[in-house]
């Protein structure tokens, strides 16, 4: 017998937990599928609207401002500025304080890995201190075991990059930590537990340990910043107690992949899941799909639980399965295409289109994804939908480049809630 | 006239390093000059293989012969550049039986060990043949470094007293009369190790002799003293598979024809390859056709190519050469000969020769015998040792892996940094630091970067090539930051980033070819990371114009900042 939801979203980032916390808000019963691990892990936790436009002004002191203005088929115009700015205000909602940024509509500008800055709508508690909008001086720690962030670089980069303050970088080797080569996550369990460990001056606890390194270079900087390995479990805690110890505000630096506060998000998403309700199936692909008599509906799509085929039957299906990288959007030498419905992706056909040489040129590929119509329903090659009740959110989308715009979030936020909202309204008529 | 150097040699590939290291060892006074990185021309842009010389056996027995000698050569004295893979002429039913008994007794006939695989012994050798495939030879084919070989003769050569000055670009050949007497130079950021945004000066560097061993650009060198060599640049396309499907060479045994082997590199296998003219070496087209050709085609000997990822795809060009009146309008026809032309000899313009055709298996016989050419020149009696004497790394190697740690490192790196290092790994990983992996696909530690930034100064294309790292799955998408890290603080930096900037370029100029399936999913989240994380694409440092900082959110109104230092 088959699974029976109102919603069934296929997809477990941003998008696609986002579209199934507005469906629940319905009172639908909702089902979240996923399949890979989601590509959180590899994304900065940073919450961006837009900061830049698609033909390069910025970065935007106010995303809203330059809403209105985008292209026909961009994502934001399909849902409207205004579904935007709601599901910024979901999102506010779901994070709680987890995240900060509620407070303005201007962006806010956060110094990465690389010393550069990037403008953002939303941060994580552990990066507020460290805007580089904020004119507080800064020291910057880096670790000699993590190679992903030198400090010292970053803090020059900050300082050509124009950043309105003075920031010092120092290496430090980090207490605890005997591998060369011990994964992010090591370092934020050894502070998570507080795990005991040894220094020269004896045995204490790796955050009083870790404390004790940074006071004695401090040389009167209100803020601290670390690469982000603060905690997974306790960043809260982890940070508050760092800060209490070294007398002064701390903050984390967005990292490349594995990436803690990514993880940290999805976390945050996959709570505010359960206590909404929405029952989650990990780890399994969707491999088929039927449709009804007409083949304008999907009846049900097919999973393939580790070999066994079961069926899924909803009234409303949200694909939000990622774009290149989640592989929600694959190719061959020939075609791009939408491996689960087979919904149509417009591309070149010849694949030396596909690209430019600059390789942070205008990149063709990077808006390879299905055309949406304004209910987000992925339109065929003659602009009609493809299914009647299936939407499409998140990376899955085309007609818009997340990287260059800065805009990878938002948009997974803002289609996702407009695609569970539309999905939780329909199932009820 | 005062001299600054006994002989120049022009180019930093595989012969001309192979030159400079040979004079060197003879006690002469020796500068080499490259125009970009060591390796930058053919020799950085081939398919690694070590010849046997199967594939001369039929059409150019002296080549194949010279092929086996100098194979044999190069694991004695560069067995750190070398992966005696084995290799096999693999016929299948289409291909003819003539031609097949042809290249076995043509391989015997050079003194190239050969025997003859069924098709179920092949197969038991490569699983991945095809069902249909009817027959193999089997020869003493390899792999080869070719990055490793050039970058070892070069510090070999400067062990002897030599002067290599890569990116210093010949403007033009100093010449009195009838005579050649030197090279100006336009040094990239002034001699020495490059450094990213210094800027260049130029510099006169006469010599008693000149060789110009830049292969496919002899013919621009020679027209700066009207000397007519008349190279025929000939490209080729080498598409690189991100996993060995194959643990061996693997041959189309079949007359002639593009796409005709695949070549187990490191952790890669690379396809090669076409035979096609062009007009300029630096200027040809890269098209996706050769790509697909690639592919489609050695997919009928290893099915299996068909749907695998490939990371990227490189052209080269040979510097193909024949005598004028030969008249040859096949490239694939060409020999791969080299030929010494004396201008003295041929044009009446004294103190430089060319070295013109020839192949990377060779490139020591080649050396040798230019050098002999050279000394003769100059009066010099000393004669050559290259083939007796190890290159660096290469000594003593497998005294050394019995007895080595591994340096704390987790084993599997360990092994292939031994590997890279030869002979050497004892002195560059031997570190009291922390050496953590900066490249986790290549497994390339902080100890072997640093090791070769302190050769080629801020110049991460020549770090890349010296160490493999960026060079895997990721094409350098995860490590080109890390790299860069590296630079820090011997440079500063802005030219930590424009050394990025330029790396992280070169990755996306092979990847562009490979841009479907896994790697087109790689490509986007490289992008990815270097635009949305690090706004490396609209980095404000980089920016025409400065940002207005005040104008954005500076965070919640604090409500009382922290003074108290701890206390």
């Amino acid at each position: 017998m088959a699974i029976e939801d109102d919603v069934l979203v296929i997809g477990g980032g941003i998008a696609g937990a986002t579209a199934a916390l507005a469906a629940a808000e319905r009172d639908a019963r909702v089902r979240l599928v996923t399949y890979k691990q989601s590509t959180l892990r590899h994304a900065s936790g940073l919450i961006d609207i837009l900061g830049y436009t698609p033909a390069g002004d910025g970065p935007l002191i106010d995303p809203f401002d330059a809403l209105e203005d985008l292209p026909e088929g961009h994502p934001y115009e399909r849902v409207g500025a205004e579904t935007v700015r709601d599901a910024l205000s979901f999102f506010d909602d779901v994070a709680g304080d987890a995240y900060a940024g509620e407070h303005t509509d201007a962006n806010a500008l956060v110094p990465t890995h690389g010393g550069t800055v990037k403008p953002t709508a939303r941060y994580p508690a552990s990066t507020a201190a460290g805007l580089a909008s904020d004119p507080r001086d800064a020291l910057l720690v880096g670790f000699e075991t993590l190679p992903d962030f030198e400090a010292p670089l970053a803090a020059a980069h900050l300082e050509a990059a124009g950043a309105p303050f003075e920031t010092r970088g120092v290496t430090l080797s980090f207490p605890g930590i005997v591998r060369d080569d011990a994964k992010v996550t090591r370092y934020a369990h050894l502070l998570d537990q507080d795990e005991t460990v040894e220094t020269a001056a004896g045995t204490t606890t790796a955050r009083e340990a870790l404390a004790e390194r940074v006071r004695s270079q401090l040389d009167d900087e209100p803020r601290v910043g670390f690469p982000a390995v603060l905690g997974d479990e306790r960043a809260d805690e982890v940070r508050a107690d760092l800060a209490d110890a070294i007398g002064v505000d701390v903050f984390e630096v967005p990292m490349g992949p594995p990436s803690l506060p990514g993880m940290r998000l999805e976390d945050l998403l996959y709570d505010a899941l359960e206590a909404a309700g929405v029952a989650v199936t990990s780890g399994v692909p969707v491999i088929d799909y039927e449709t009804n008599g007409d083949a304008d509906r999907i009846d049900r799509v097919v999973v393939d639980r580790h070999g066994a085929e079961i069926p899924h039957r909803a009234d409303q299906y949200v694909l939000a399965t990622g774009g290149l990288v989640g592989k929600g959007v694959r190719s061959e030498r020939d075609r791009v295409f939408e491996p689960i419905f087979d919904c149509h992706v417009s591309h070149a056909e010849d694949r030396y289109d596909w690209f430019v040489d600059d390789v942070f040129g205008d990149q063709p590929y990077a808006r390879f994804g299905l055309a949406p119509d304004r209910e987000l329903r992925p339109l065929d090659a003659t602009d009609d939908p493809e299914f009647a009740n299936l939407r499409a959110a998140g990376a899955v989308l085309g007609g818009y480049d997340f990287a260059a715009e800065k805009s990878g979030a938002g948009v997974s936020l803002a289609t996702g809630y407009a695609a569970g909202r539309r999905a939780g309204e329909e199932c009820g008529d | 006239m005062a001299h600054d150097t006994e002989v120049l040699v022009l180019g930093g590939g595989s012969t001309g390093c192979g030159i400079a290291r040979d004079l060197a060892m003879r006690g002469l006074e020796v500068t080499l000059v490259e125009r970009g990185n060591l390796t930058d021309g053919t020799t950085g842009r081939m398919h690694g293989l070590l010849h046997s010389g199967g594939r001369y056996a039929v059409s150019d027995q002296a080549s194949a012969t010279e092929c086996i000698e100098e194979n044999e050569v190069l694991r004695e004295i560069a067995g750190h550049c070398v992966e005696m893979t084995g290799g096999l002429f693999v016929q299948r039913p289409e291909d003819p039986d003539d031609y097949f008994r042809e290249k076995l007794e043509g391989c015997r006939e050079c003194n190239i060990p050969a025997r003859v695989l069924s098709g179920r012994e092949a197969r038991e050798v490569e699983p991945y043949l095809a069902k249909d495939v009817k027959r193999a030879i089997e020869v003493p084919d390899g792999a080869v470094d070719p990055f490793r070989l050039c970058v070892a003769n070069a510090i070999d050569a400067e062990n002897h007293g030599a002067r290599i000055e890569t990116h210093a670009e010949v403007v033009d050949l100093l010449r009195d009369g009838d005579d050649i007497y030197g090279v100006k130079v336009r040094h990239d950021s002034g001699p020495g190790k490059r450094t990213h945004g210094a800027s260049g000066t130029t510099e006169e560097i006469t010599a008693d002799y000149v060789v110009n061993a830049t292969g496919a650009w002899a013919g621009q060198i020679g027209a700066m003293a009207n000397l007519d060599v008349e190279v025929r640049p000939s490209k080729g396309v080498m598409t690189i598979m991100n996993v060995r499907q194959v643990d061996t060479v693997i041959n189309r045994c079949r007359p002639k024809g593009d796409a005709d082997i695949v070549v187990p590199h490191e952790t890669t296998a690379i396809l090669g390859t076409t035979d096609e003219e062009v007009d300029d070496p630096d200027d040809y087209p890269e098209e996706e056709w050769e790509v697909d050709h690639m592919i489609d085609t050695l997919s009928e000997l290893v099915p299996i190519l068909q749907e695998a990822r490939t990371i990227r795809s490189f052209w080269g060009v040979r510097p193909l050469y024949e005598p004028p009146g030969t008249g040859t309008d096949d490239p694939t026809d060409i020999t791969r000969d080299f030929f010494l032309l004396d201008h003295d000899e041929r044009d009446g313009v004294a103190g430089m020769s060319s070295i013109v055709g020839g192949k990377f298996t060779t490139y020591r016989m080649m050396a040798e015998q230019i050098s002999d050419h050279v000394c003769d020149k100059l009066g010099v009696t000393a004669s050559c040792a290259t083939a007796e004497e190890p290159l660096p790394g290469s000594e003593n190697i497998s005294v050394l892996e019995d007895g080595m740690d591994d340096f704390g490192l987790r084993s599997p790196i360990a092994r292939r940094s031994k590997q890279r290092l030869g002979s050497r790994a004892a002195d560059v990983l031997d570190t009291d630091a922390a050496n953590p992996v900066i490249c986790q696909c290549e497994g390339v530690t902080r100890a072997e970067i640093q090791d070769a930034i302190s050769q080629s100064g801020s110049d991460l294309n020549a770090v890349r090539i010296r160490t493999r790292a960026s060079m895997g799955n990721c094409q350098g998408g995860f490590c080109c930051q890390n790299m860069a890290n590296e630079l820090h603080p011997e440079y500063d930096e802005p030219t930590v980033r424009a050394a990025l900037d330029e790396l992280f370029q070169e990755r996306w100029k092979g990847e562009r070819h490979a841009l479907w399936g896994e790697q087109l999913s790689q490509a986007m989240l490289n992008y990815a990371l270097h635009a949305t994380t690090m706004n490396r694409d609209n980095d404000p440092a980089s920016a025409a114009d400065p940002i207005g900082y005040e104008a954005f959110d500076g965070g919640r109104t604090r409500t009382e900042p922290r003074t108290d230092g701890g206390q």
